[in-house]
């Protein structure tokens, strides 16, 4: 059986910097897989680079068994793969219930004429992306902030906001880049229930994170980072007893 | 009542609101590139005057009617934004902008060497066929489609570019295909202006669409409220009117209107409506106005 | 046959004509560019600040009779504290505003110094005596006019110099790394106000400088000559890559060139369109520009 995601010796060169060297990694239908490493390992850029915004140098990246090696993002986005952005990149002048809608873009298909002949099928369709939106909002419990500006809504509920975004284009897989960042530990506590729920509605999620023991608790699959290369794979507890993984770890506090 | 049609009768006025509702038609194309899609243009008169030549010279050589003349200008200046905009909205900003002031300039330049135009000594005779009946039609017709478009999947597309064009990307919206659709429908606007006002002002020169048509056309889009539809009517009637109301000033007409740009930008830089949502204002007052309702009754439903 | 021999003699002299023409520009483009490099504006105002280094040189040399120099002196002791009013007034309170306030505010002060020059001096062409002996220098084929020379080693002096001012001063260091980052810089201690006005005095210098030169090279100067020329010299400074000072040299020289050689050829009624059209271009190839660094896409 074919991975869901799976990147062969993807390498990124950015000038002289090899910021992703050669890395390998499977991602199976139904996990929860995280990405960890310190800061600046290509955590980040792998994210990019599988959602388009980056290409590879070389290497390649399978998507349910298909070569989507430098495809554009919009592409990339509308065979199933969506993402929430590490510095919160809401379309901040717009309510929270049309940051949603944009989300759902790729699922539907009226253009200019049928903006302004509003023919029954576009109308049906807008009814359509509002249902779908509603439900992606009340996924992440925001429903009744609908119709406040994205800018307004506190820093917690934006990264909230940004997951229901992705959940509108119904993906397959789902990457969330540092979705816990900034929040405290209550919050922390919700965002761990809503990531359970999205898997449980068929999702597979691939997510970046620093937060130990987040990613500990909710991850099936961990693969660790540093300096671009991988440097250990497996489960949670796997990883968290690896020598290599310790020392890229402590090793930096050390020094 | 007989007073109103009179008012609208007397040619000066007459003349003076259709071509405010000219420049509206135009100004509502440049509102969807920059207000909306948030793509700088500082050619919007080269694509005006496109239509403008080819409404006109429809008109005098081939005698077609002069509606499908004017959709005709539009449609040419709609395809050179298409022709203009595929490779240069790979640009971005200021890059864009300063791409889209050249073309308008070659463009300029183009029609003053050109025979069929005219050149330099311009394009007399054009026949009068615009009226203040089918602009105003035609003004409200665009203003529709604005609304219209803003609230569809296609508009919510182009405000999200607007907003943050790698994140929209990231949605699965194909930027660059989008940003020429606006390109090209923002210039069709142009392009009709352009067809109407030929056969307003019956004669053309391409003195008439240089750098400085270009940004005041950009200044009824920017200082009535970037984004907003009322704002770029407010915008284009205000601008467009009152230097009809300020010939007394006239030579410090120019100063009291370059230092307006500047504070207001000072002061608001969204412009005087940009970030005022009608429809929120509109529903709020609705709302208090409810609750008032609800208390009356309340109150009085206790007294008895 | 005939006019490609005429124009291979007429090269030397064309090019001579070009690498003058294009000298002015370049002094009018490195103020476009430094701008644009510490402030990402396009300061249209600009075109204006050479308009009226332009106009208070005819000022001087009409009324108080001075030599060129001086003239180009006063233009620059002009010009300088006007580029810094500017700024003050204009854009300094629009920093971190939209992206587009700033260049209409730009445009409101180009309008405004346009509007008041044409009420001050009126609104036709001046004459602008000649102050240099119409001495004429042949070497080989090629003839220099003594103005020519005058303004081959104006520019030249004042680019070096400007030149090594960027490169080996403490306030040219601080120019770059204010362009590089304004966060930085401030926690280097540099303070940004003031390395932004300084960039506008120097633009403003070369610009005013500029002004004189042109009014001697053409004879003529009225309130509308920054305009085109200012737009054209933008164009210089984004063929050689906005931002960089060697960039806009090259660019302007390169535009001027390039002007003399589209007239040559027989494009003289396009000549304000190859400007525009070479930006294009250059663009659609390299969005850069020819010195410009490349840009990575950030996420």
């Amino acid at each position: 059986m074919t991975s869901l995601l799976e990147l062969q010796n993807i390498t990124i060169q950015f000038g002289g910097l090899m910021a992703v060297d050669h890395v390998s990694l499977k991602v199976e239908k139904g996990w929860i897989s995280a990405l960890i490493g310190p800061n600046g390992a290509g955590k980040s850029t792998i994210f990019n680079m599988i959602s388009g915004l980056y290409k590879p140098t070389s290497g390649k990246v399978f998507f349910n068994g298909r070569d989507i090696t430098g495809y554009k993002a919009y592409k990339i986005t509308s065979l199933g793969i969506a993402r929430t952005f590490q510095n919160i990149r809401l379309f901040k002048n717009l309510s929270v219930l049309d940051n949603v809608r944009i989300g759902r873009h790729c699922r539907g298909s009226s253009g200019l004429i049928g903006a302004i002949a509003h023919f029954p099928w576009t109308k049906a369709e807008e009814k359509e992306i509002e249902e779908k939106a509603h439900e992606a909002l009340r996924v992440v419990n925001l429903l009744d902030k609908k119709d406040e500006l994205a800018k307004n809504l506190p820093y917690g509920e934006q990264r909230r906001l940004e997951i229901a975004r992705a959940l509108a284009a119904d993906p397959v897989l789902l990457l969330l880049d540092e979705p816990a960042a900034g929040m405290n530990l209550q919050e922390k506590q919700t965002l761990m229930q809503m990531v359970q729920n999205i898997r449980e509605m068929g999702i597979t999620i691939m997510l970046v994170e620093h937060d130990m023991s987040f990613v500990m608790n909710i991850s099936d699959h961990v693969d660790v980072l540093n300096y671009g290369q991988k440097i250990a794979a497996g489960t949670p507890s796997e990883v968290q007893h690896n020598p290599d993984v310790i020392e890229a770890y402590l090793g930096k506090e050390i020094e | 009542m007989e007073s109103i049609i009179g008012f609208f009768n007397d040619p000066y006025i007459n003349q003076v609101l259709t071509l405010t509702g000219v420049y509206l038609i135009t100004a509502l194309g440049l509102h969807l590139i920059t207000g909306i899609t948030g793509q700088f243009s500082f050619g919007h008169a080269g694509f005006m005057s496109i239509g403008a030549y080819t409404a006109a010279l429809l008109s005098l050589h081939l005698e077609t009617p002069f509606i499908i003349n004017v959709l005709m200008g539009g449609l040419a200046a709609g395809l050179a934004g298409m022709l203009l905009g595929f490779p240069s909205l790979r640009l971005t900003g200021d890059y864009l902008g300063i791409t889209t002031l050249g073309f308008a300039e070659i463009v300029r330049i183009v029609f003053i060497n050109l025979d069929i135009t005219g050149g330099a000594r311009g394009l007399a005779g054009i026949p009068r066929d615009t009226n203040l009946t089918i602009v105003l039609l035609l003004a409200v017709l665009s203003i529709i489609c604005m609304y219209r478009i803003h609230d569809s999947r296609f508009g919510r597309a182009l405000t999200a570019i607007r907003e943050d064009e790698l994140a929209a990307e990231a949605m699965g919206i194909n930027t660059l295909l989008y940003k020429v659709k606006a390109f090209a429908i923002g210039t069709f606007f142009a392009g009709v202006g352009g067809g109407l006002y030929a056969h307003l002002i019956q004669y053309l020169n391409p003195a008439d669409f240089g750098v400085s048509r270009s940004f005041e056309l950009l200044n009824f889009v920017v200082l009535g409220g970037l984004g907003s539809v009322p704002g770029t009517i407010l915008g284009t009637t205000v601008l467009t009117l009152a230097p009809e109301f300020l010939r007394f000033v006239k030579e410090y007409r120019m100063l009291i209107y370059s230092a307006l740009m500047v504070t207001m930008m000072i002061f608001r830089p969204h412009g005087l409506l940009g970030g005022v949502n009608f429809r929120k204002l509109y529903l709020d007052l609705v709302h208090r106005r409810l609750a008032q309702l609800a208390k009356t009754k309340d109150v009085g439903g206790k007294q008895q | 046959m005939e006019q490609i021999q005429t124009f291979i003699q007429l090269l030397p002299q064309q090019l001579v004509n070009g690498i003058t023409l294009g000298a002015t520009y370049a002094l009018i483009a490195l103020g476009y560019t430094m701008v644009y490099g510490i402030i990402q504006l396009i300061n249209f105002a600009h075109g204006e600040v050479y308009m009226i280094g332009a106009f208070i040189g005819l000022l001087m040399v009409v009324y108080f009779k001075v030599n060129f120099f001086l003239a180009i002196i006063c233009a620059i002791l002009v010009c300088v504290p006007l580029a810094i009013l500017i700024e003050r007034v204009a854009y300094r309170p629009l920093r971190g505003s939209t992206r587009l306030a700033p260049l209409i505010s730009a445009l409101g002060v180009s309008l405004f110094l346009q509007t008041l020059m044409t009420l001050i001096m009126g609104p036709n062409a001046q004459g602008f005596p000649q102050i240099v002996k119409d001495t004429i220098y042949t070497v080989g084929t090629v003839k220099f006019s003594l103005v020519q020379v005058v303004i081959l080693l104006v520019s030249s002096v004042l680019m070096v110099t400007l030149h090594m001012i960027v490169k080996f001063t403490k306030v040219g260091k601080a120019m770059r790394a204010t362009s590089e980052s304004y966060e930085t810089a401030n926690l280097m201690g540099i303070n940004i106000n003031r390395i932004i006005s300084f960039t506008f005095a120097l633009g403003a210098a070369l610009a005013g400088a500029g002004g004189v030169l042109v009014g001697m090279y053409f004879n003529s100067i009225h309130p509308m000559m920054g305009v085109i020329v200012g737009l054209k010299c933008f164009c210089a400074a984004v063929l050689g890559g906005i931002g960089s000072i060697p960039g806009a040299m090259i660019g302007g020289v390169f535009l001027g060139v390039a002007e003399v050689m589209g007239v040559a050829i027989g494009f003289g009624t396009y000549r304000d369109a190859i400007a525009f059209a070479l930006l294009i271009l250059v663009l659609l190839l390299k969005p850069t520009g020819i010195m410009g660094k490349p840009i990575q896409r950030k996420v």
